[in-house]
């Protein structure tokens, strides 16, 4: 949470600086910032490959619920997302899906969806992606007493591996925490290929 | 755009490669966060620089907010099949 924190203040100190400061169009910047993403991506991958929980978690293969977990999680997310857009006439269903493929992880796919999409849906894509955070913080004691000890585990999408964990832990029990951890890290690692896939559609 | 994927692969490879040497991982994450930290800083100044987007800050918090209620309530209905199938078992 802490870090939410200051991601939201650099976002935000980002936009007194384009309000205030006279610049000139930040054109200039958008080349080098897809350097960046992918030098983001390279970290992002490292620290992915190099947690042991996810080799671990992978060598219990004989848990097919298990795995069947993040997928549900995926396709749910993209029924739900496909159900809402009939509200919002004026997104396509392609971006909103490609919001919705962030599952949570709203620095990487607000970052990926201003490169690929426009700054107007990498700010959706950035407090979508936050509320789901929030959301899953805020309401877990619900979501387990309404729908069981894995809705947390469903609503923090990628975020149950890091930001969300410790709530998840908390009320739906130690012993979701490897289905949490393993949930989360299949998801954050599937947030750029499918968003891609869903622009590329 | 797929050449970001690509260095993601090369990435979750040479994590794996190097999950041993944990201050390297930890580096690794925080330069993430420093890259991520600058890009969101990026993204606010384009949007400063934008009116129109400025303009419509509150619709797409608006937009945002139903995008989201679909995503939870169409994963945790999914997810509700799992558990469906523990009772079933038991």
């Amino acid at each position: 949470m802490k870090s939410s924190l200051i991601i939201l203040v650099c976002f935000v100190a980002g936009i007194l600086t384009g309000r205030l400061a006279p610049l000139p169009s930040p054109l200039e910047l958008d080349r080098y910032t897809l350097y960046l993403l992918c030098a983001l991506l390279l970290f992002v991958g490292v620290s992915v490959g190099g947690d042991h929980h996810l080799w671990q978690t992978i060598r219990q293969r004989d848990n097919l619920r298990l795995a069947l977990l993040p997928l549900l999680v995926i396709i749910g997310t993209l029924f739900g997302v496909a159900a809402v857009s009939p509200v919002l006439p004026t997104l396509p269903l392609r971006d909103a899906l490609a919001v919705g493929a962030g599952f949570g992880y709203y620095s990487l796919s607000s970052v990926l969806l201003t490169q690929t999409r426009g700054e107007t849906l990498g700010v959706v894509a950035l407090l979508a992606n936050l509320m789901r955070e929030i959301a899953t913080l805020v309401l877990a004691p619900l979501l387990v007493r309404l729908f069981g000890k894995l809705a947390p585990i469903a609503s923090g999408g990628a975020t149950a591996m890091d930001s969300t964990l410790p709530i998840i832990v908390r009320f739906s029990g130690k012993e979701y925490s490897i289905a949490a951890l393993f949930s989360g890290i299949v998801l954050t690692t599937a947030v750029p290929f499918l968003i891609l896939i869903i622009l590329s559609m | 755009m797929w050449i970001i994927v690509l260095f993601f692969a090369i990435g979750i490879l040479l994590g794996r490669l190097l999950r041993a040497h944990s201050s390297l991982i930890r580096l690794a994450d925080q330069l993430a966060m420093v890259s991520i930290l600058f890009l969101l800083f990026v993204l606010g100044l384009s949007v400063g620089l934008n009116q129109e987007a400025l303009a419509h800050f509150g619709t797409l918090g608006l937009q945002a907010a139903i995008l989201t209620s679909g995503a939870i309530i169409g994963s945790v209905a999914a997810v509700q099949l799992l558990s469906l199938s523990t009772r079933r078992k038991r």
